[in-house]
């Protein structure tokens, strides 16, 4: 729409205005719209570092590349290969493995430290900001710091593991260093999905509770038959953020435990590094990539699809 | 699009009501404790050790307090490189809320403000890039960044991490943008101001928290981001902060307190965001429910 220039025009173009405060959206197409130019640069620069690369990969995974030499295409060869290979069915089922553990881990402390959170007490709201202090540290630090604490000569590990029946050289064992990694995840994450069902819990009508006081239900069966049901959204937003979040996962193990002992940890996204950047296998770690991708989209939208992307954002509301 | 926002009004109407909950039980509050227990011994190890003179660190007990508290961990750290990794950090996050900013802010303000078919067509697939991880593009990313003659430079981990904020960014922006109403825009029309006026003097000025989420959120993730850096930079002058950690990992070998501290002093600025601006560093981190 063009701009009202001359005096007379801006006269006759607000009395229009005033006339049809009624059809708003019609009246208001005239003012300011910006020309959609305005959006190419980001949309260009997001194409550029995002969206090209994700073709890219795509791309080179029906490649041969060492990294040096420029990339020869071998038709389906990583892919035949992908679908054979023991390494990648193991990356592939310890990637699950971790997965499922992380989400049975932290979901219910979640879900439960989050609806106490809810509440507004003060000495909430205080152990509310020491519970987010992990989140504050970065992924490499957190691995870090557990990987000292579990040393089996010299961390704490050495003073605590006995208590519980742990034996200090945890991450030397197949099955404790995957669950030390998924652990360490929780550790980090926790907090992050503390609030998102702190805010879904601050969201429930509290008529709810009230109506269901005057049944006579108590806060157990308030929890299972109002809580519970009502979360069931911020369940999904959170553990499909979880899920692909697990799926993901790689500074952890390349710190603590670089997929071992042996290749006990070595989960997709960890194979996928040293296929590319150990063995510079550019292209086959291309198809594992893609693969990843693959898989943690169609995971994704297969759980938003149970539930709408609509209700995915409403959640974030109250936050 | 519109069933987004449909949803964020029954949202909004729906949080009004909210209220007090009720009582939660004992054994809730008990499992709250058990598990602030997990959070803090980690993190008192972690402060203990950094202050144990390091041939103490090896004999004693990690869990006891630190009898002769000592600083020369952290000289050590500090006589190390750290602030080059530090100034190398700061640069890459400032650089990159940069980016992210005068790329995003216009980019929403036109998927909110015009109905065309691009622009739409745009914020879908911006949408669709919040599920792209960063690990499956980082082989063609390490193809572009060497063709374009950028491997082992901050550029080289500044460009890709502001293109992997850009969707959260777009996607709070939009919705700040949107709670905007018509009538405001109407009025600074009437008074003749051009679409890049009402931005400046309007859409921006109002939208000032979801721009500091922004902010932070792009500020956070070029912060701790390791990925980039780890396949993107080689030498020693481009390292940042967490590449560092990882390679002091190897350096310090059994001077664990050093490490720790190490640990620590790469934590300190974040945590000082935290005491003062709590609110909005935890909407920076939490992007849209979370990504």
């Amino acid at each position: 729409m063009t701009e009202a220039s001359t005096p007379l025009e801006k006269q006759r173009s607000s009395a229009a205005a005033a006339t049809k405060r009624g059809r708003r959206t019609a009246a208001g197409q005239g003012f300011g719209r910006p020309s959609v130019t305005w959006a190419l640069p980001g949309i260009l620069f997001f194409g550029l570092f995002a969206i090209v690369p994700m073709a890219l990969a795509v791309y080179l995974s029906f490649c041969s590349w060492d990294g040096l030499t420029s990339p020869t295409p071998v038709g389906l060869d990583n892919w035949t290969r992908l679908f054979k290979d023991p390494e990648f069915r193991q990356a592939g089922w310890l990637s699950l493995l971790l997965t499922v553990i992380s989400w049975a881990f932290q979901t219910p402390i979640a879900l439960m430290l989050g609806v106490w959170a809810a509440g507004r007490q003060r000495n909430r709201a205080v152990l509310s900001a020491i519970f987010f202090v992990p989140l504050l540290l970065s992924t490499t630090a957190i691995a870090v710091l557990f990987h000292s604490l579990l040393d089996p000569n010299f961390g704490v590990i050495k003073e605590i593991g006995p208590w519980f029946g742990i034996d200090p050289n945890i991450l030397g064992s197949s099955t404790g260093a995957l669950l030390t990694v998924a652990f360490v995840g929780g550790w980090q994450f926790m907090p992050f999905h503390t609030l998102i069902y702190q805010g879904g819990t601050r969201q429930i009508p509290q008529v709810l509770y009230q109506a269901a006081s005057i049944d006579g239900a108590g806060p157990v069966r308030q929890f299972f038959s109002i809580t519970l049901p009502q979360l069931r959204n911020t369940i999904t937003t959170s553990s499909v953020l979880m899920i692909v979040g697990s799926l993901t996962y790689f500074d952890t193990v390349l710190i603590m435990t670089k997929g071992g002992p042996g290749t006990d940890t070595t989960i997709v996204p960890y194979l996928m590094y040293r296929t590319g950047f150990q063995s510079y296998d550019l292209g086959y770690a291309s198809a594992i990539a893609t693969a990843l991708v693959v898989v943690a989209t169609a995971l994704s939208l297969l759980m938003v699809k149970f539930s709408g992307f609509g209700s995915m954002r409403s959640t974030r509301e109250g936050m | 699009m519109t069933g987004v926002s449909a949803q964020l009004n029954t949202a909004r109407t729906v949080r009004g009501t909210r209220r007090r909950r009720p009582k939660g039980n004992p054994l809730v509050g008990l499992g709250a404790l058990a598990w602030l227990v997990i959070v803090l011994v980690p993190l008192y190890t972690l402060l203990s050790s950094s202050l144990t003179r390091q041939d103490q660190a090896l004999s004693g007990n990690p869990l006891a307090l630190p009898t002769d508290p000592t600083l020369e961990n952290y000289n050590t750290v500090l006589s190390s490189g750290f602030f080059t990794l530090l100034i190398n950090t700061a640069v890459v996050a400032v650089a990159t809320v940069a980016i992210v900013l005068a790329l995003s802010v216009p980019l929403a303000y036109v998927a909110v403000r015009t109905r065309s078919r691009l622009s739409s067509m745009a914020f879908r697939t911006f949408l669709l890039g919040v599920a792209i991880p960063a690990q499956a593009v980082v082989v063609p990313l390490y193809l572009l960044i060497a063709e374009m003659g950028l491997y082992d430079s901050l550029a080289a981990v500044i460009l890709p991490t502001a293109a992997f904020s850009m969707p959260v960014a777009v996607l709070v922006l939009t919705s700040t943008l949107r709670d905007i109403s018509e009538e405001l825009y109407e009025a600074m029309g009437l008074d003749g101001a051009t679409p890049l006026r009402m931005l400046w003097q309007l859409a921006v000025p109002m939208s000032r928290a979801g721009i500091s989420t922004v902010a932070i959120f792009s500020a956070l993730q070029a912060w701790n981001g390791f990925l980039f850096p780890l396949i993107l930079t080689q030498s020693e002058e481009q390292r940042v902060l967490t590449l560092g950690l990882f390679n002091f990992m190897g350096q310090f070998g059994l001077n664990v307190p050093a490490l720790l501290a190490a640990v620590v002093l790469s934590v300190i600025p974040i945590f000082t965001v935290y005491l003062f601006a709590r609110r909005a560093l935890v909407n920076g981190l939490m992007g849209v429910g979370g990504k």
